[in-house]
């Protein structure tokens, strides 16, 4: 096999901070070279020095066992790379065909753009590795899983033989992941290069042939993945053994603490979102919200949390009707939120460290007094919460926003323990965190679980479901379609999820 | 989300996170950078300012040097040296004074849009606050003939500062109850304000004096008149007012800093949506927010009313730009209690150390005095938008976006 692209000893600076440091990589023609490494590994740095987005301080770049300096995307293309960021660069208004074709128009006699050239040039290329998008079709009203493939056609009708894949499975569901790795197959069989960025084992070992695995910046090792297991690449990744399973104790269900009937909630754009959901958590319980996105999980959660008007039905905490009751008072009946998104919903990234953890009890006599906050027991909180939960990078003080995702994320799970509440909502609560992180999360919830406290976990990885529920509900169309147990078979979960199959509640 | 872990130069560059990014978008960074960036950026904008200014000055064919010393001296800040001989001190003293009267209002009118930018929200209606309080206070002023002075003085306040927040509450309501954009409805508000003071103290309009013929409301009464300590009463000396003005300053700080209200309007501003999940109502502090903005901006105008000014005339309430020289005000003063106060100083100086009374005429003459004043306070606020409104305007299309989707998609 030739070598497509060599990178030796790459070497990037951001004022103090070393992204990079005498990083080597390797690619062949034919093969799926994984780029593995927690977030601020250095991943996407490298990958942007060999898009020409940056300059490298040090170092090399060969494509085909040619020395080249790359200073621009357009450089980048020309010579046979192709970039599918993580967020699509795509014109929401214009058809499959025109934005593939954007910027290097096939030209018709008069000068004006050819569009049966641009749809029969997309369709042979769609055609040609399986990619099954018509090019007709208006952006904005496909799919993810289709964009991104639209995507990917941009690159190769510039001729990319060398794809890099910017973490292209965080924003797919489990059946889309499958239809992109189909894909991928197709075209390494065709003889492209392939980076592959993720920082998911599963799917590195599923789709890779090869992992190079980045950690602060530096090359670990680059491995086969035959013979690799999940364990040893976390390992590798981290720096240390991680635990991929979670230790559970025995369920010791005590009596329900969440009671929803019959719950009706309507969309942002008022349409019904969730239609009828019965459901009950009990103390000591982990129940999972399993299902497609976009299924009424996010509409349901808001309505348990106060964050959105119910239509009909009934929210009881404890045994109390608390249907229609407001964020905070919802808090106050004991129910506390991870948000699905901190940036957006969870956190105030502007405000400090302690006056995030003060989101919830700003106005108890904990933190305030007749409408007066009190800065000193704000901070004298923030840091035991900062202790308590592992919080590194910061002091009270310091910005939300200067915090890792992790210690984000950490910050509000401390902030709604902190609030002990009955039943705990957790909505993605590992969305967009490394592995190291992702252990914490999952073992605190099972500590909160095994300390009495119901937990609703709404999550998009199976995976995760699987993993740490007690109970498994699949919920479709705004309806609980099926009750499973938490060694249900993915195919099994998978089925219920896309509607497949009704299953009365065991 | 890898990108946003990565340094910060990395994000930015690479086109950075796309919408749903959240608070990491480089427009987001800057604005946190500029709140808390310190004193140097308004430093420069100034010097900035005056070294164009200065350029402007060489092109009229005057010396910059000694045109900004005379009107350094016009603002009677030289009274403060100590070398300023004993000859100069009296004239000093009177501008000082007149710089310090100027400064009253800009400091409420400044707070008035800063504390509004602290909630997130624009208030361009500072002008139209400032004179339905400037309305209120004549008339209160000028009825009650023989109350006692103290409350007569705090009726009279009161009754501006309550004018001027219900103007200001009409914009945090629309905002508040139908999301009507509070920039635009500032604006009109603005307008509609000068047209009721038109009405009111014009030809034949229920306000106007006793005189038939000159647009003017009475004078207000000798007992309504705010206490003169520094300087002749009959001369335009400083009023109590600047305390009002000091006790202002420090109650939005207290309030902004160390209350659970300002903590709601504080997270409101940064983050409407987390604000919501804390449990606050983001409708109900918009709607506080205005209705304090214009209480500032109504107080402002009862601090010139029954200062010094004690009659409003029609033609005052077409020229004055008060309230809208607070946006520059609280711009420069990076929407900070102690920001505010030195950029209302800063505008103050302008104003006086630029006005034909008080600049030297051999050094530059009268007539060409007023031009130059609103040409460097229009260069310093150009300066001071420059980088700020930049990051306001992205910021607010970056909120902006969520309300457009919703409407796209239910049509």
């Amino acid at each position: 096999m030739e070598r497509a692209l060599e990178l030796r000893g790459i070497t990037k600076r951001f004022g103090r901070i070393v992204a990079n440091e005498g990083v080597d990589f390797d690619l062949q023609a034919g093969e799926v070279h994984a780029l593995l490494g927690e977030n601020g590994a250095g991943k996407s740095t490298l990958m942007s020095i060999l898009y020409g987005l940056y300059r490298p301080d040090e170092g090399e770049i060969r494509v085909d066992g040619e020395r080249v300096t790359i200073d621009s995307p357009r450089h980048a293309i020309d010579l046979g790379i192709g970039m599918v960021h993580q967020h699509f660069m795509l014109i929401p208004v214009m058809t499959v065909a025109e934005n593939i074709v954007l910027a290097d128009e096939p030209r018709s006699a008069g000068g004006l753009l050819d569009v049966q050239a641009a749809d029969a040039r997309v369709r042979e290329l769609s055609d040609r590795f399986g990619l099954a998008v018509n090019p007709d079709a208006v952006v904005e009203d496909v799919s993810v899983g289709q964009q991104q493939r639209v995507e990917i056609l941009k690159a190769l009708y510039r001729e990319a033989r060398i794809l890099v894949l910017d973490e292209p499975t965080a924003v797919l569901t489990a059946q889309e992941t499958q239809d992109l790795f189909r894909v991928l197959r197709a075209l390494r069989d065709d003889g492209k290069a392939i980076v592959f960025i993720s920082h998911k084992l599963g799917e590195v070992l599923d789709i890779a042939d090869r992992v190079t695995v980045l950690r602060r910046g530096k090359r670990v090792d680059t491995v086969s993945t035959e013979g690799a297991t999940e364990g040893s690449l976390a390992r590798l990744m981290v720096g240390r053994d991680v635990l991929l399973r979670v230790d559970k104790a025995p369920l010791e269900r005590r009596e329900p603490i969440l009671e929803i009937r019959d719950l009706h909630v309507r969309d942002d754009r008022d349409l019904p979102a969730v239609q009828g959901v019965d459901l009950t958590v009990h103390a000591g319980e982990i129940v999972a919200l399993a299902g497609v996105d976009g299924n009424g999980q996010s509409e349901l959660i808001e309505a348990i949390t106060g964050l959105r008007g119910v239509e009909q039905g009934e929210i009881a905490v404890e045994g109390r009707d608390r249907t229609g009751a407001g964020a905070r008072d919802m808090v106050a009946a004991g129910v506390s939120h991870i948000a699905e998104d901190r940036h957006r919903r969870g956190l105030v990234l502007n405000f400090s460290i302690a006056e995030n953890l003060a989101l919830r009890e700003y106005r108890t006599p904990k933190l305030s007094r007749h409408g007066w906050l009190s800065p000193r027991k704000m901070v004298t909180r923030a840091r035991s919460l900062i202790r308590e939960f592992d919080v590194r990078g910061g002091e009270p003080e310091t910005p939300a926003a200067a915090l890792s995702g992790g210690n984000q994320q950490k910050c509000v799970i401390a902030r709604e323990i902190a609030c002990n509440p009955r039943v705990l909502v957790a909505a993605q609560p590992t969305r967009g965190l490394d592995v190291g992180a992702i252990e914490f999360v999952h073992r605190r919830l099972v500590a909160e679980r095994d300390a009495g406290r119901g937990i609703l976990l709404m999550s998009l990885e199976s995976e995760e479901v699987r993993s740490l529920a007690d109970r498994i509900l699949v919920i479709y169309e705004g309806r609980i379609v099926g009750e499973f147990p938490p060694d249900a078979s993915e195919e099994e979960l998978g089925i219920a999820m896309t509607g497949g199959r009704r299953r009365e509640a065991a | 989300m890898s990108a946003v872990d990565e340094p910060a130069a990395g994000a930015a560059l690479a086109g950075g996170p796309g919408p749903e990014g959240g608070g990491q978008t480089s427009a987001a960074r800057l604005a946190a950078y500029v709140q808390g960036g310190g004193v140097v950026v308004p430093l420069l904008t100034v010097v900035m300012a005056f070294l164009a200014g200065g350029l402007v000055i060489l092109l009229t064919g005057h010396n910059p040097l000694s045109t900004y010393k005379a009107i350094f001296d016009g603002t009677g800040l030289n009274w403060l040296l100590p070398w300023t001989s004993s000859a100069d001190r009296p004239a000093a003293a009177l501008n000082l004074q007149q710089t310090l009267i100027q400064t009253v209002p800009l400091i409420l009118t400044g707070l008035a849009v800063a504390f509004a930018f602290r909630c997130g929200l624009f208030n361009i209606g500072g002008q139209g606050q400032y004179l339905m309080g400037s309305y209120a206070a004549v008339w209160a002023g000028s009825s009650f003939a023989g109350m006692a002075h103290v409350p007569h003085v705090l009726i009279a306040a009161l009754l501006a500062a309550v004018a001027g927040a219900l103007w200001a509450g009409i914009a945090g309501l629309l905002k508040a109850t139908v999301g009507a954009n509070e920039v635009i409805s500032t604006i009109m508000l603005n307008y509609t304000a000068i047209y009721i003071g038109d009405y009111l103290f014009g030809l034949g309009g229920p306000l106007q004096g006793n005189q038939p013929s000159v647009p003017v409301s009475n004078d207000i009464a000798g007992g309504a008149k705010l206490h003169v300590f520094w300087g002749d009463p009959e001369l335009q000396g400083l009023h109590i007012g600047i305390f009002v003005a000091l006790v202002a300053l420090v109650a939005f700080w207290v309030v902004l800093n160390r209350s659970t209200t300002g903590y709601e309007v504080r997270a409101v501003g940064l983050n409407p949506e987390a604000a919501r999940y804390g449990g606050m109502s983001v409708a109900r502090n918009y709607l506080l927010v205005m209705a304090v903005c214009g209480f500032f901006a109504g107080l402002a105008g009862a601090m010139d009313i029954l200062g010094w000014q004690f009659r409003i005339a029609t033609n005052d309430i077409d020229i004055s730009q008060i309230g809208f020289l607070g946006i520059a005000v609280a711009l420069l003063g990076r929407n900070t209690a102690i920001g505010t106060l030195f950029s209302a100083l800063l505008f103050g100086a302008l104003l006086s150390g630029t006005s034909q009374r008080n600049l030297d005429p051999t050094i530059f003459e009268p007539q060409l005095a007023s031009n130059l004043t609103t040409i460097i306070q229009g260069l310093v606020v150009l300066f001071v938008s420059a980088d700020v409104l930049v990051i306001a305007i992205l910021r607010s299309g970056r909120r902006l976006v969520p309300f457009r989707r919703r409407r796209e998609s239910e049509t």
